[in-house]
């Protein structure tokens, strides 16, 4: 019994030490950022290795869910006669939820688990320290210009997510099940508004890119200085990414959406 | 004036205490070699000079400079005037040869393009790689690899270089290339060398002072002849590589006799 209540301590206190030690990281991420103004050319790298090369997976997924949206709303709106309505539904569905939440999920497989074990393994090859050594900041030169790009590249990827999910749903609607296209876009814009749907879409994948690439980035430099430590590091950014990316997703829609 | 300055230095991890007191003086312009078992925190004693680790008690000074008082930034401006050659060699694997060495220029200094080819190539020569200054760490060997490290440590003309168990696991041909690139550095460049290394042979041809470190304190120190000719038993056994002394060959517990003898039939 004794043991069980010292091992939860353990536990506790291990986590908990674990929360001080990622935030104190975040601290010195974002103290580097004013850096990156003098050296841009870093982040547009990390653009690329971290946004440009999820592009594809973001468009495949995009189009797929939103030709699934497509048929799944179809069949329910036809039997109430407002199958035309189409549009709004694979719109809202899109813009305010999936669009940041699955394009979230994927970017943490795809860039969050990439970043993790990039970093993991410069750390376990020494050259993090190699870098200290050299008078690099790594914070600074390695660690600020991805969380940056992480930054960036979320909302861009959530916004193509979205734009490729619409025109899946508009392919199927109009395409295979007839849905008239004038109304399946017109209606769509009357009812997706600018600021409560789009701009509280935008603020999702935001916020979710701020914690994914924290996560990952935090995992990496974190990680146990071995191959089987990496390997670690790299499932618990994808899982832990899950978990922040599904209750933050809750605690903002509850914000934006709760009092309607 | 010695360049390093090390006093009363204590460093634990967790319980276990690293140093319990120990001073070392690091003179200017000589190869100093710091040696022990394996585990004895001799890699440890350089993150320590280098600003990496803390220790809890004790002082450590680099020319003049107590690194372990000096803010964020000057602790940088001092690292730019140390070199370091990691075991591994800590190149980065997304960079050429070529990159790696002009990685610190391009950092520190606003150096044209031109002049940093010129310098990254002339310090590449002298490490006998100019025509590997295209390939990439992963197509590089072992001794190659600590070869463009060490390029790459120099090249911001440092006063001191640190190597951290530069020979371990090299081939006679890149061990006795690498004994050779230290002395000559050494002394061309008017460097300061702290080697920390077990290889007993190699060191001992070209270090003028040699520390013995084991259970956190200074167990001898000297020039080579005189470690070799030291009375101390434990010093005999590592300089000589003997299996059994003070250092046991049998980890420490019961006796072969208790063991086979007075076993219980529970056990």
């Amino acid at each position: 019994m004794i043991d069980t209540i010292r091992s939860l301590g353990r536990w506790g206190l291990g986590s908990f030490e674990r929360l001080g030690r990622g935030h104190i990281f975040l601290l010195d991420t974002l103290k580097g950022l004013p850096w990156l103004f003098l050296r841009f050319s870093l982040v547009v790298q990390q653009l690329f290795s971290v946004g440009v090369l999820s592009v594809l997976l973001i468009l495949i997924s995009g189009l797929f869910v939103g030709m699934v949206l497509g048929l799944q709303g179809y069949n329910t709106l036809v039997d109430f006669g407002a199958e035309e309505s189409l549009g709004v539904l694979v719109s809202l569905s899109l813009v305010r939820e999936l669009g940041p939440v699955v394009s979230a999920l994927l970017f943490a497989g795809r860039a969050g688990s990439a970043l993790t074990a990039e970093i993991g393994l410069m750390k376990s090859t020494e050259q993090l320290s190699g870098m200290e050594m050299m008078a690099v900041d790594p914070m600074r030169r390695v660690i600020a210009p991805r969380f940056l790009a992480g930054l960036i590249s979320m909302p861009l990827l959530a916004a193509v997510f979205s734009a490729v999910g619409i025109f899946g749903g508009f392919l199927v609607g109009h395409g295979l099940l007839g849905v008239d296209d004038g109304a399946f876009w017109s209606q769509m814009q009357v009812k997706t508004d600018w600021y409560e749907d789009v701009l509280n879409g935008v603020i999702k994948s935001i916020v979710f890119g701020f914690v994914v690439t924290w996560i990952a980035l935090f995992e990496g430099y974190d990680a146990t200085p071995t191959s089987e430590g990496v390997g670690r590091a790299t499932t618990r950014t994808v899982v832990h990414s899950a978990f922040a990316i599904l209750g933050l997703d809750f605690v903002l829609t509850a914000l934006m959406f709760g009092d309607e | 004036m010695p360049l390093i300055k090390i006093r009363d230095l204590h460093f634990y991890r967790g319980n276990k205490a690293i140093f319990e007191g120990v001073n070392i003086d690091i003179h200017r312009g000589k190869i100093t070699a710091i040696m022990g078992p394996s585990g004895t925190g001799k890699t440890t004693l350089l993150r320590l000079i280098g600003g990496q680790l803390r220790p809890d008690r004790g002082t450590i000074e680099v020319d003049g400079q107590n690194v372990h008082a000096l803010s964020h930034s000057d602790l940088y401006e001092l690292r730019k005037r140390m070199g370091m050659l990691f075991q591994s060699g800590a190149l980065l694997t997304d960079l050429t040869v070529f990159d790696n060495v002009a990685f610190p220029l391009r950092e520190h200094t606003k150096l044209p393009e031109t002049m940093i080819r010129d310098l990254v190539l002339m310090k590449l020569q002298a490490v006998g790689l100019r025509n590997a200054h295209t390939l990439m760490p992963s197509e590089l060997s072992g001794g190659m690899a600590r070869r463009v490290a060490l390029a790459r440590a120099v090249t911001l003309d440092p006063m001191m270089i640190m190597y951290d168990e530069p020979f371990t696991g090299q081939d006679p041909i890149s061990m006795g290339t690498l004994v050779n690139l230290i002395h000559r550095m050494n002394d061309a460049m008017s460097l300061t060398s702290v080697v920390v290394s077990h290889d007993v042979a190699e060191t001992a041809e070209i270090a003028d002072t040699i520390y013995l470190l084991s259970e956190g304190k200074v167990i001898e120190k000297g020039s080579p002849v005189q470690l070799k000719r030291s009375s101390s038993q434990w010093v005999q056994q590592f300089m000589q590589g003997l299996p059994d002394g003070p250092v046991p060959f049998h980890y420490p517990g019961k006796t072969l006799e208790e063991d086979l003898f007075n076993q219980k039939v529970s056990a």
